[in-house]
């Protein structure tokens, strides 16, 4: 085609992952890469782990978790990159097919994969005092290291995975850190009650004050962060506040674009193979909604790096090549690592049932076993790295639950 | 071809393992066990994969 342009909005991994695929398809026409943020792209799981770590510096630099070099992208993949310029909106159907970038620049497009991922939720009156940050972006991660240097009193709203990393890295240097979460035990609502409990004891066991069921009523301070204030009338001294209470897709720009967003957190609505309800228009990692087929078609938006990247390939060959489209069917899996402790999770944590196998059996790494119907549905894992792959793959082959029971070595 | 892994950016997450369980298995410490480093004609494939799945791009296939 002689007007052919693939477009990508958002210069992240999925973005990223989009590109490269594209190439190695044997996509030969232009590609435009867009990305909001001024950096190249670059890895966001070290910037609540290594990243924040005591002297993991490079002459004094911390270590950027770039991806690729510019050269490689500009001359390499032969991308047209438009970094530091946000997409503003995408021409509804029928109209010509472009995203305008900010300054009113219209990019045309053929086909167009949106990656643009998910903005961090931020506590009301967060954004007006210094020392309050998110913990989504390289700009958040240096400015909480730097504050760790600094030797910051840490508060950490959320005990969701970042916020529990970031605590991990407070203590690791020794200093003071409170973690608030509004639920009565961490993550229930992600992995369950007793996994929950496995988190708050690792809390615990290294020196982090958690406290659960507890509301933020304000941050105070007259131009930095001094206090945090508690439903229940305690008070926090604090030189840092991470505020780590979710992510939102990044969809605002699409509105007036008629493409079909998911009515309760404005995610993109895909079908199995990633394709939107905009013709050449495909969706992947954070931002997308999607049925896997894997689970029964359950619709879910996964938040997590393997699937963005898994994604981002396969959305860019979908697009160049619909006719022979693979619907994305992926086990999900993440990592996070707490302290000394590497928690893995396969699979989906909706469940009928959790089995806390490892109890059980009296062992003392943790393992959980999750229950969709008569399937194996999910399994977590602490410190089992020689097996969380294994289940992996179980989950994949759509292993029956009784199965799976028999292979941690219990009876149903 | 060989597998060559970058142990410095090995974190033991597993990806490889899950696409090639007969070329990869990490260990309980989270070390990298290549089980089998000049993987047949038959398991290129499955290798290639592994590389490519990397979440922290420690893994390469050179000639040998
Ligand atoms: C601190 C941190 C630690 C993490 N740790 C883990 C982990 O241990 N394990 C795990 O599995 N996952 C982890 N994750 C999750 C993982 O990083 C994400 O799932 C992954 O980054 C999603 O990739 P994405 O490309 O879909 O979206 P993102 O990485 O969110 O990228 C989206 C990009 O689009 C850009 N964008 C947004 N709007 C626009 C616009 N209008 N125009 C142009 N560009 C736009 C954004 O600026 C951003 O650069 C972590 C995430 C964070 C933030």
């Amino acid at each position: 085609m002689r007007n052919d342009r693939l477009v990508v909005v958002g210069a992240s991994l999925a973005g990223l992952r989009a590109v490269e695929a594209a190439r190695k398809s044997g996509y030969a026409g232009p590609i435009t890469l867009i990305g909001n943020e001024p950096h190249l792209p670059y890895d966001r799981p070290p910037l609540s782990k290594a990243f924040l770590d005591a002297g993991a510096d490079v002459d004094g630099a911390p270590v950027h978790p770039t991806f690729r070099d510019e050269a490689t992208l500009r001359d390499e993949l032969d991308v047209d990159l438009r970094l530091g310029a946000p997409a503003t909106a995408l021409a509804p159907a029928g109209a010509e097919r472009q995203v305008v970038l900010r300054g009113g620049d219209a990019v045309p497009y053929t086909r167009l994969i949106i990656a643009t991922g998910g903005d961090a939720r931020m506590l009301p009156g967060g954004d007006e005092l210094a020392g309050v940050h998110l913990l989504r972006t390289l700009d958040d991660a240096i400015a909480v290291r730097a504050a760790l240097d600094a030797g910051a009193r840490t508060v950490v709203v959320g005990a969701g995975f970042i916020g529990s990393e970031v605590a991990s890295a407070a203590r690791k240097r020794g200093l003071s850190c409170t973690v608030l979460e509004a639920l009565p035990v961490p993550l229930v609502r992600s992995v369950g009650e007793a996994t929950g409990k496995v988190a708050a004891e690792l809390h615990r066991k290294y020196g982090t004050d958690l406290r659960c069921g507890v509301g933020v009523t304000a941050l105070e301070g007259s131009s930095r962060v001094e206090k945090v204030v508690l439903d229940d009338g305690t008070v926090i001294e604090a030189d840092l506040v991470v505020v780590g209470i979710g992510v939102r897709p990044a969809t605002g720009w699409l509105q007036g674009s008629g493409i079909a967003l998911h009515e309760r957190d404005g995610g993109i609505l895909c079908d199995e193979t990633l394709a939107t309800s905009l013709p050449g228009v495909y969706a992947a990692g954070d931002v997308a909604h999607f049925p896997n087929l894997l689970f029964g078609g359950q619709m879910m938006r996964v938040e997590q790096w393997t699937n963005a990247a898994e994604q981002g390939a396969l959305a860019a060959r979908n697009a160049l090549d619909p006719e022979n489209a693979k619907p994305s069917a992926a086990v999900p899996y993440f990592w996070s690592d707490w302290y000394e402790s590497r928690i893995q999770f396969v699979g989906i944590p909706q469940s009928e049932e959790i089995r806390v196998v490892s109890e059980e059996l009296g062992e003392e790494k943790f393992l959980a076993l999750y229950r969709r119907g008569d399937q194996l549905g999910g399994v977590l894992t602490v410190d089992r790295q020689s097996q969380i792959m294994k289940y992996k793959r179980l989950i994949a082959q759509q292993a029956s639950w009784a199965e799976g029971l028999a292979f941690a070595g219990v009876t149903s | 071809m060989k597998i060559v892994v970058d142990y410095v950016k090995c974190t033991g997450l597993g990806m490889c393992e899950a696409e090639a369980p007969d070329l990869f298995e990490v260990q309980d410490d989270g070390s990298l066990l290549v089980l089998n480093e000049c993987p047949g004609a038959d398991q290129l494939a499955a290798a290639q994969a592994a590389v490519d799945s990397c979440p922290t791009e420690a893994l390469t296939l050179v000639e040998d």
